[in-house]
């Protein structure tokens, strides 16, 4: 007997019982996407290949890890000289730690030269800064975690950020450790959170994100709609399922992204001081801050914004501005086109710049401040606001080319 | 609706009700959400952990700190030289508070000059006021990474304040107001109790 989706037996069973079909149609099998994704459309999978490794790996960890601040980094070590393969799913963990930023950034990069923010996608683009919101706090709080002296000292530097706010901030410190220094309460709490809170609003928002994708349609790097041209059964002409050809392609871009990633576990897990710093390898004293305090790289550009202004309450806010301004991008846009391909050299140059900036930033967040380091920071912190505050105005002014009706593929 | 209206439903009555435990279930929703947030504040335990702390100075040298642990922060103990405590008031015009006017940075009693009970012994929270990292201890005048202008005193590593031997903060850095000293007082000349004030000081 055949359901609305035609099929029968034990899956026509469950089909009358539970979208198990119309799912596997709406999201995989009959999910048309542009048929001229080039590498830049990998990251988006592959950070949902990173999630799940994290996950994986994370559950594991959890299992011989001790979250108190008399045993924590004892436990690490133990994990790594004593529980069977610990050292590798602790490196797997650790080292997708980083990943996870690479691909996040190289997905967001594309949207930034395709135009994937832009209406309709909008509110997939605030779904992805909630996820890389979210993300950054999982991050910082899972980097505690090993109680290392950088652990500790990063997340006394990052708490009081907090304490600039005006009237509340202090309370609002006390709030957060549970005590008047971190200590074990802050452990315990952070430990909570980065396993089960986190985690949890992170699924959410990627389901959030993959959804809201699914229904207005993938962006492509041309920018043009593929949904404007459909053939007599209503499926886009420049559309191909999602199921079989990007999920093979997909498998393709896993097994390239497994062999830097085990080159990295296996090879170079600390990253020379940038995975794993050197300073996390001495339990966390109270009493004594390490010389030089960096966060791991990918916090590196905004800590170097923070750096940049000299006033306590302004680094803050300079700072939580780099990161808000992100969300604003889909309004701020005001060019007739999405992609990078037919827009002109005005928005070329500015990305290149803002690329630049961020970057060094990204360099000069990781070392010891100077005079003329900050003033280079203070620089590129300027470009990077001028990107976006000045976006209404260039993008409104750069000469674009002629978007074509159909996407070009060779 | 239509059908819905031949029912003789009363539109108005539904949505006071509505709107009526819309209400009243938030103020619920708010009243159990407080005890998670409280939750989050410092136990008893770790109210109960800030036990005074002695130190004994007696075999402290002159320039030299020893550190002590109270309430998990690291309290500093520095016995100043006479050449310290004389350059102290010329450095005034370099410092954003060199009166030590922010009440909350130390006790009554160490609001002056040197910022301590007897002008020898500076006793400190050694945390910044920036970030709260744990700024270095660095007496040497006019080192090489600090400038000619160095006359000793604290540096934090981490987002470069400088502080002079009062704990006092420089102008043009990220740090706001001066180091804080804590509670404190002489038991004997040669013991120092922190985490308590006297009167009788």
């Amino acid at each position: 007997m055949a359901n609305t989706q035609g099929t029968t037996g034990l899956l026509g069973w469950i089909d009358d019982r539970f979208p198990l079909t119309k799912m596997w149609r709406e999201h995989m099998g009959a999910y048309y996407a542009p048929k001229n994704f080039n590498i830049w459309y990998y990251f988006g999978a592959l950070s949902l290949l990173v999630l799940i490794n994290q996950i994986v790996t994370g559950v594991w960890l959890t299992m011989s890890y001790k979250p108190s601040a008399a045993e924590a980094f004892a436990s690490v070590e133990y994990i790594m000289r004593d529980v069977p393969w610990g050292w590798l799913i602790r490196y797997m963990h650790s080292t997708g730690a980083s990943a996870f930023f690479i691909v996040v950034y190289l997905h967001m990069y594309r949207g930034l030269l395709y135009g994937s923010y832009k209406g309709p996608r909008e509110l997939i683009w605030i779904f992805g800064c909630l996820i890389y919101v979210a993300l950054m706090a999982e991050a910082f709080m899972g980097y505690l975690l090993p109680w290392g002296q950088m652990s500790y000292w990063g997340a006394q530097v990052i708490i009081s950020l907090f304490g600039a706010i005006p009237g509340i901030g202090d309370d609002l410190t006390l709030w957060i450790r549970g005590d008047y220094v971190v200590s074990d309460a802050t452990l315990n709490r952070f430990f909570a959170l980065h396993v089960i809170a986190l985690p949890i609003v992170l699924l959410g928002l990627v389901v959030a994100h993959i959804l809201a994708l699914h229904e207005v349609g993938s962006n492509n790097p041309d920018g043009v709609e593929i949904k404007k041209k459909k053939d007599e059964n209503g499926i886009p002409l420049d559309g191909i399922p999602f199921h079989p050809y990007y999920s093979v392609k997909d498998l393709f871009g896993f097994s390239v992204f497994f062999l830097f990633f085990a080159l990295v576990v296996f090879f170079a897990p600390e990253m020379g001081g940038y995975f794993l710093e050197h300073a996390n390898f001495v339990p966390a004293d109270p009493l004594k801050t390490p010389t030089h305090i960096a966060p791991v790289w990918y916090f590196t550009p905004f800590y170097a914004i923070l750096r940049a202004v000299p006033d306590k309450l302004g680094g803050v806010i300079a700072m939580g501005g780099a990161i808000v301004v992100l969300f604003l991008l889909p309004w701020l846009d005001r060019s007739p086109v999405k992609s990078i391909r037919y827009r002109g050299n005005i928005y070329k140059g500015a990305l290149a710049a803002f690329t630049v900036a961020f970057l060094i930033l990204g360099y000069l967040g990781a070392l010891p401040p100077s005079p003329g380091r900050t003033l280079l920071a203070q620089i590129c912190s300027l470009v990077y606001f001028l990107f976006f505050f000045l976006m209404p105005i260039y993008t409104k002014m750069d000469t674009t080319k002629a978007v074509p009706e159909r996407v070009t593929y060779k | 609706m239509s059908s819905f209206a031949a029912d003789n439903i009363d539109i108005q009555r539904r949505r006071f009700l509505t709107a009526a435990a819309t209400v009243v279930g938030g103020v619920g929703v708010a009243y159990l959400a407080a005890p998670f947030l409280i939750s989050w504040s410092p136990s008893e335990r770790a109210q109960a952990a800030g036990a005074p702390v002695e130190v004994d100075i007696s075999k402290l040298e002159p320039g030299q700190l020893v550190t002590v642990e109270w309430r998990g922060k690291p309290v500093w103990v520095v016995r100043r030289t006479e050449k310290q405590l004389e350059e102290l008031p010329t450095l005034d015009e370099q410092l954003r508070d060199p009166y030590s006017e922010v009440a909350t940075q130390q006790p009554p009693y160490a609001q002056n000059q040197d910022r301590s009970l007897k002008p020898e012994y500076l006793v400190m929270i050694g945390i910044c006021t920036h970030l709260g990292c744990s700024p270095t201890y660095r007496p040497e005048v006019a080192p090489e990474d600090l400038g000619a202008s160095w006359r000793g005193g604290f540096f934090c590593p981490c987002h470069g304040s400088r502080f002079d031997m009062a704990g006092r903060v420089y102008k043009s850095v990220p740090a706001p107001t001066n180091m804080p000293v804590p509670p404190h007082n002489y038991v004997t000349d040669t013991r120092i109790v922190v985490g308590v004030d006297t009167e009788t000081a």
